[in-house]
């Protein structure tokens, strides 16, 4: 038996990323993170905006994810988003044209608090990206 | 019969359709490969999210009250249905395959005295149905200008659909597509989206015990306006390798009738040069003759 468990992370295009025995995972869940490890009980989430982050023995990969679902059963554990990118990869400008996009979407007035509460997420952490 | 001149002509036109015809079949196999490639690299995603769509809509466990989505508005009165063509033409029998499939869905329809309204994605679908059914559409949709087909075209079409469901705009959801089977064949379907049909999937065992965190129906409802959207982008990457399929089987369809065609315009041509041959001669001989 293997210590880790299976990760998979699917967004529209394509299996992002498709890993074996990892040894935990941590992602932000819609009411705070959450970690993953092997023999975890069977459970749907959804995300908020966040990075997921991958520990592989000593190896630790982190990805940006804007929304999704997770879904964890037996040792394999599925991310549906339809936004996703490795954060080694990240376009400086295209980060800051996301921030851009947020901001001007939080300042409308229409938007209920719940969605209020997704685009702050996502502004605080792009942001944090971007420092990095 | 046409003197030599037109059909040497005609041999000329046919033969250079010929190579406009090759070419698009070329042209249409190496985007056929790609298209295929991004079906199949998108098909992961769908199935999951109606696997966990389904897990969840079977652990509801207080059904009346589930989104409106999931088990629909009630009433079975207006019927929306998005066709979804391609933009281009020459590919076949595709788009007046979905055309007749929609059409037979909307004579029924309309028989039952519902009412009918109709989004159109892709400019060919609004061509053909526009004359029939011109009141009866609402939107048309169509992405020209993207050279690819993406994930944020599918989901402004997306939410399309669920605003006109919100204001309920109508009762029952339908979309219509090519299956992508192989080069020659693409069954075009009819899929209800709203509300979702879950019972097509029987082989769903149903010991599975989930945690959900938060409650199931807050999940659901934040799922089923993304099922929706990525339900249209299967429709539209099938769509798009159907396409390619059926344009691709068309134009080697066209370039065997033109080659056909050359072959039996040279042999006719042939047969009138040497006839005149044949005549000059006589007119030779027989003119030495009466010498």
């Amino acid at each position: 038996m293997s210590e880790g468990f299976n990760i998979e992370i699917v967004n529209p295009e394509r299996s992002f990323l498709i890993k074996e025995n990892v040894s935990e995972v941590v992602v932000p869940a819609f009411e705070g993170e959450m970690g993953f490890l092997k023999d975890h009980i069977s459970i749907i989430s959804f995300l908020k905006p966040g990075i997921i982050k991958v520990f592989t023995g000593s190896d630790e990969e982190s990805f940006y994810v804007e929304d999704g679902i997770v879904e964890f059963k037996d040792n394999s554990l599925s991310i549906l988003t339809s936004h996703v990118f490795n954060i080694k990869d990240a376009d400086k400008n295209q980060i800051n044209s996301s921030i851009e996009d947020a901001e001007k979407e939080l300042a409308k007035d229409e938007i209920d608090d719940q969605k209020k509460f997704l685009l702050n997420n996502k502004v605080e952490v792009l942001k944090s990206l971007k420092f990095n | 019969m046409a003197s030599l001149d037109d059909l040497k002509k005609r041999i000329s036109s046919v033969k250079s359709t010929q190579k406009i015809t090759k070419a698009m079949k070329m042209v249409a196999a190496s985007k056929l490969r790609r298209a295929q490639e991004n079906a199949e690299r998108g098909r992961p995603y769908s199935e999951k999210m109606n696997n966990i769509i389904l897990n969840l809509s079977n652990s509801i466990s207080d059904k009346e009250n589930s989104p409106k989505l999931l088990i629909g508005s009630g009433e079975d009165k207006v019927h929306l249905c998005i066709v979804m063509t391609s933009d281009r033409g020459l590919c076949g029998g595709f788009n007046s395959n979905i055309i007749k499939k929609a059409k037979s869905y909307f004579q029924k329809i309309l028989d039952k005295g519902k009412s009918l309204k109709i989004i159109t994605v892709g400019s060919k679908g609004f061509d053909q149905l526009k004359r029939t059914y011109k009141d009866n559409i609402i939107e048309k949709i169509s992405f020209k200008e993207s050279k690819n087909i993406n994930y944020f075209d599918a989901d402004k079409v997306g939410k399309i659909i669920i605003d006109k469901f919100e204001k309920k705009e109508f009762d029952i959801c339908t979309i219509f597509y090519n299956q992508f089977k192989n080069v020659i064949t693409q069954i075009p379907q009819e899929q209800q989206i709203i509300p979702l049909k879950t019972s097509d999937t029987t082989s769903n065992s149903s010991e599975d015990n989930y945690e959900f965190e938060p409650e199931e129906d807050e999940i659901l409802s934040n799922l089923l306006p993304k099922n929706i959207s990525t339900q249209i982008f299967k429709a539209m990457l099938e769509n798009s390798a159907s396409e390619q399929g059926s344009r691709m089987s068309a134009m080697d369809n066209a370039t065997r009738n033109a080659g056909e065609m050359v072959d039996k315009l040279t042999i006719q041509y042939n047969r009138s040069r040497q006839a005149a041959i044949t005549k000059e001669l006589i007119e030779i001989i027989s003119g030495a003759e009466s010498l």
